[in-house]
């Protein structure tokens, strides 16, 4: 296996983690179930947090290790950072997306 | 009296040709009384209350093959926190590792003595015991110590170990001192450790209820029995009211700012960042604080997510080795169970290099999958459990701390 630039933790995520600081433009290379999916970065995504793999609706459930970490505020890209910014806690009181 | 024998198991020695393992999983284990195996075979000199620690101390320096269990408490305690104490003690003394156990007493603490005498006991190994107030005080009580001590680990050392399956092992995994690198590297490791050894027969327990707030709905899923699943909940349950009684909004303040600039975004990836070490398995049952984990597979057991108190827990249970992840790096380790520390931060193993044993970093670096580095931790749990020493364990690393709840009086 050669270098990689971004570590998905379970062949179930829709996010991967960057395991380096990653560029807006840059395109990247990922390996879920097999399978080579190639990406553009649509925001820089520092080491350590998460971009999206695919397109995920409002409301859709951010997965990671398998499980949901919680939900897309807003729509969010394939490429995007997922971060505060687009994702909130299932825990929180004061949250965008309520159980339908 | 100064000093009396609570019981004397016969120390038969085991042949080592025999080998009742099959293929390359074996470990290398001491066999105990109660059918129970052990990988190491250390002789424990325990003091059942915090008088007796100096004496204790100085007992245990004395010889070699001796390993001095702390204890801060042991009376002025309240009911549960004394029952905690006495079951905490009482089960590192029954550990597998320890082949035999001093007790050093005071003589007039709460901690009944005698009891915990006859619980380590009644899992067929010696258990003898010297009270400083009836011995003539410090330095007399140290000469008789190390008198009996002597003997303990003379007659332990004639045990010789022979080869087990690796389904013996029972192993508790903790993190500490995470960063960013832990739920990436170290844990997803640890996790794929834990998955394997639990499918080879093994046990495998994970501890620090605070740590998994956040990922219930996951765990619960894992659990088959309703009343199981309620035990976990409730437990999680009391640690939100203890923080909220000290006016701590556990959920609230979860991930912190600095997770939050490491890339963490909720508290449930925080948490299931936290309790992929553990693995993917079925969760066989929720154990009380320092409780014998009975059967095999994978259990979580009620601690504290404080390291000392956690692997105290886990050790006084039964587990005879913990694998423990750490982002920022810890030297700790325990007086009867070798404490194998698993690092995915490429700056803290070339840091902190003698206190590490393992680098995770291939998998943050991009060289190597999970299961790869996985698979080479899992040999060096089977080279520990054949007799390696670990870092913690070359350097003197005997930290132990018995989790507290209520004030003393």
């Amino acid at each position: 296996m050669g270098e990689t630039k971004v570590l998905v933790l379970h062949p179930e995520d829709n996010v991967a983690v960057a395991l380096t600081d990653l560029r807006k433009g840059e395109k990247i290379r990922v390996v879920k179930n097999g399978r080579v999916i190639e990406l553009v970065l649509k925001s820089d995504v520092p080491f350590g947090h998460k971009v999206a793999l695919e397109d995920i609706p409002k409301c859709g459930y951010v997965v990671k290790y398998g499980n949901p970490i919680g939900r897309a505020k807003v729509r969010i890209q394939r490429g995007e950072h997922v971060h505060v910014r687009n994702l909130e806690s299932t825990y929180v009181r004061d949250r965008v997306c309520r159980d339908e | 009296m100064c000093m009396f024998v609570t019981s004397r198991a016969r120390m038969s020695e085991i042949g080592c040709a025999e080998m009742n393992s099959s293929g390359q999983n074996w470990i290398l284990g001491f066999e105990r009384p109660d059918g129970k195996v052990g990988i190491r075979n250390h002789v424990a000199v325990i003091p059942t209350v915090v008088c007796a620690t100096v004496v204790a101390r100085r007992i245990a320096m004395s010889l070699r093959g001796a390993s001095y269990v702390d204890n801060q408490f042991g009376c002025s305690q309240l009911e549960p926190d004394l029952e905690v104490t006495f079951r905490t003690l009482a089960g590192v003394g029954r550990n597998p590792n320890v082949a035999s156990v001093l007790l050093v007493s005071l003589g007039c603490e709460e901690l009944p003595v005698e009891k915990l005498a006859d619980t380590i006991a009644s899992s067929g190994k010696s258990v003898e015991v010297v009270v400083i107030q009836e011995c003539g005080g410090t330095t007399s009580t140290v000469d008789k110590g190390v008198a009996v001590l002597k003997r303990l680990v003379e007659e332990a050392s004639r045990l010789r170990p022979r080869r087990f399956d690796v389904s013996s092992l029972v192993i508790g995994v903790k993190c500490g001192g995470s960063d960013a690198t832990s739920g990436i590297a170290a844990n997803p490791v640890v996790g794929y450790v834990s998955d394997k050894v639990v499918d080879l027969g093994g046990t495998i327990v994970m501890s620090e209820t605070p740590e998994m707030i956040g990922a219930e709905h996951v765990l619960i899923k894992r659990i088959a029995e309703p009343a199981t699943r309620d035990k976990l909940l409730a437990a999680i349950k009391r640690w939100l009211k203890i923080a909220e009684e000290r006016g701590v909004d556990i959920v609230g303040a979860q991930p912190t700012r600095g997770n939050i600039a490491g890339g963490i975004t909720t508290i449930e990836e925080k948490s299931l960042g936290a309790i992929i070490k553990g693995g993917s398995r079925p969760i066989r049952g929720i154990l009380e604080y320092a409780e014998e984990i009975k059967g095999r597979g994978l259990y979580i057991m009620d601690t504290p997510g404080n390291d000392a108190m956690s692997l105290a827990g886990m050790v006084a249970g039964g587990a005879q080795m913990i694998l423990f992840t750490t982002g920022r790096g810890t030297p700790l380790g325990n007086p009867v169970a070798p404490v194998i520390k698993i690092t995915g931060n490429p700056h803290t193993y070339a840091r902190m290099r003698e206190n590490m044993d393992f680098d995770a970093s291939p998998v943050l670096l991009g060289q190597k999958t999970v299961s790869e580095v996985g698979e080479q931790l899992f040999e060096l749990v089977l080279e520990v459990a054949r007799g390696k020493l670990t870092r913690a364990e070359v350097l003197g690393h005997n930290e132990f701390v018995i989790n507290k709840i209520l004030p003393s009086l």
